[in-house]
């Protein structure tokens, strides 16, 4: 149930209900990303993000510098 | 890019595998049993048995798995409150396919919808907000379930249909939020836990800093995780690093999606919408204090609880007691007498069963996977 979906922000299709069009693993389809515009993020920094969808509602912009941080981080383990 | 297959890559959870072992094995042996570590969100079960990393593990640690599942803990008394209004002619149910085949008290949705009540699964409950104006003439009820991963959704939905005067859409709510349930389990005391590994998702909304008093309070340490072997495999290492180390603290293994603050535009949301707070009934769990919603007055013409009538309130829970304990994470799915035999995906005594994040429907996947009995 809490499935979230990485999807990219290929373009924002009606500003006024905050709809974007996002695709994810080649298939495109509309998601509501009011969550993250009223977090602050302008309509034109969104586009070409990568978010987590979550039944059709994008709940969060995914950090790719924290992804590279975390995989920098461990690969300096030994074990 | 999303990096996805380097939090995939088999050599980094090999490398990870063997730090978890090194770091573990003389915690194990301080504590003179293996280190019990509990994965709340069913999300974190499906990926933690469907990847078989529960059998890469080594056995000074053991996963305990919580009641994460929403599916799972849906109380009968919500199944026959959904049954009862989609069997009324002016209604609609718009529904998630996840509940369908939970059984209730009398039927379950699915069996109510061949018996020819009206019942709609949507992937969004935004598609609820469009049948609502497609069917000027039909009350449209959003039947509202999940965590505080799906709360959001459903307080912008309300808010949307409050805004554009939709007055024919309706939510029952069912909605729970999973930190209470959290201390709850602390309180009980029921099973020895060493630690948590967070919900990757819930803790995209609530925020990392949500957790403080399991750490403050509760003297646990809490990471919070991912979805990917790496990710998961991660946040298992900092636990251990922890315990090692006797600490308790909260940290954040998924950092590019969880912030520290969570979603506050989500918060927002769910603060204009909802009143939380509320004691609810879980399955299996009973009531669990201060995790349940209930829509503000102001938005009262959207609440579905104004169409019901007393006879929908009735508890009546039938499930084996076994569920109860798998649940609570006192006995392995494989466990039960029940399991692949009176219980069954076809067959489902209760949500543990029936959804893919349900422990036991999880188990069975894997047993039908490999041989039966290899399960330890
Ligand atoms: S196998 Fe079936 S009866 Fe046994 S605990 Fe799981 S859901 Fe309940």
């Amino acid at each position: 149930m809490c499935l979230g979906i990485p999807a990219k922000i290929i373009s924002i299709t009606d500003k006024e209900s905050a709809t974007a069009l996002v695709e994810t693993a080649g298939v495109k389809r509309e998601a509501c990303i009011s969550l993250l515009s009223l977090q602050g993020n302008s309509f034109d920094d969104l586009i070409g993000q990568w978010v987590l969808l979550h039944v059709g509602f994008a709940m969060a912009v995914i950090d790719q510098d924290e992804a590279l941080r975390t995989l920098a981080l461990l690969a300096s383990l030994e074990g | 890019m999303t990096q996805t297959n380097a939090f995939r890559d088999p050599s980094r959870v090999n490398q990870l595998i063997k730090c978890i072992q090194t770091e573990a094995a003389p915690i194990a042996e301080r504590l003179g049993r293996p280190i019990q570590i509990m994965e709340v969100c069913g999300g974190h079960t499906h990926a933690i048995v469907n990847t078989g990393i529960n059998q890469l593990l080594p056995s000074s640690i053991e996963l305990i798995h919580g009641p994460g599942c929403p599916v799972c803990v849906l109380p009968t008394t919500a199944i026959d409150q959904a049954v009862s209004l989609a069997e009324s002619s002016n209604h609609i149910l718009a529904s998630f396919g996840d509940p369908l085949r939970v059984p209730g008290s009398r039927h379950s949705l699915l069996d109510a919808k061949a018996n020819g009540a009206h019942i709609q699964t949507l992937y969004s409950p935004l598609d609820a907000l469009k049948l609502a104006k497609h069917h000027p003439n039909k009350t449209i009820i959003f039947f509202a379930i999940g965590f505080d991963t799906t709360i959001p959704s459903t307080a912008c939905t309300l808010q949307m249909a409050a805004q554009q005067s939709i007055t024919n859409f309706r939510v029952l709510c069912h909605h729970i939020c999973l930190m209470p349930v959290l201390t709850t389990l602390l309180e009980r005391q029921e099973i020895q836990l060493d630690g948590f590994l967070g919900p990757g998702h819930v803790s995209m909304v609530i925020g990392a800093k949500a957790y403080a008093s399991i750490a403050d309070k509760y003297h646990k340490p809490l990471v919070i995780a991912g979805f990917e072997p790496v990710d998961i495999l991660h946040a298992l290492y900092l636990l251990v690093q922890q315990l090692s180390a006797q600490q308790h603290s909260i940290q954040n293994a998924y950092s590019r999606v969880v912030l520290e603050e969570g979603n506050k535009a989500a918060q927002q949301s769910i603060n204009d919408v909802f009143i939380s707070g509320i004691d609810a009934k879980w399955r299996g769990l009973d009531l669990v204090p201060g995790s349940g919603l209930s829509i503000r007055p102001k938005y009262q013409q959207h609440d579905a609880v104004q169409l019901l009538n007393s006879q929908h309130v009735a508890e009546n829970n039938t499930d084996p007691v076994y569920c109860k304990q798998v649940l609570t994470g006192s006995l392995k799915p494989h466990h039960c007498p029940w399991f692949g035999k009176q219980c069954t995906p076809h067959h489902p005594q209760s949500g543990l069963m029936v959804s893919t994040e349900g422990a036991c429907a999880a188990y069975y996947a894997s047993h039908a996977k490999t041989a039966v009995g290899t399960l330890s």
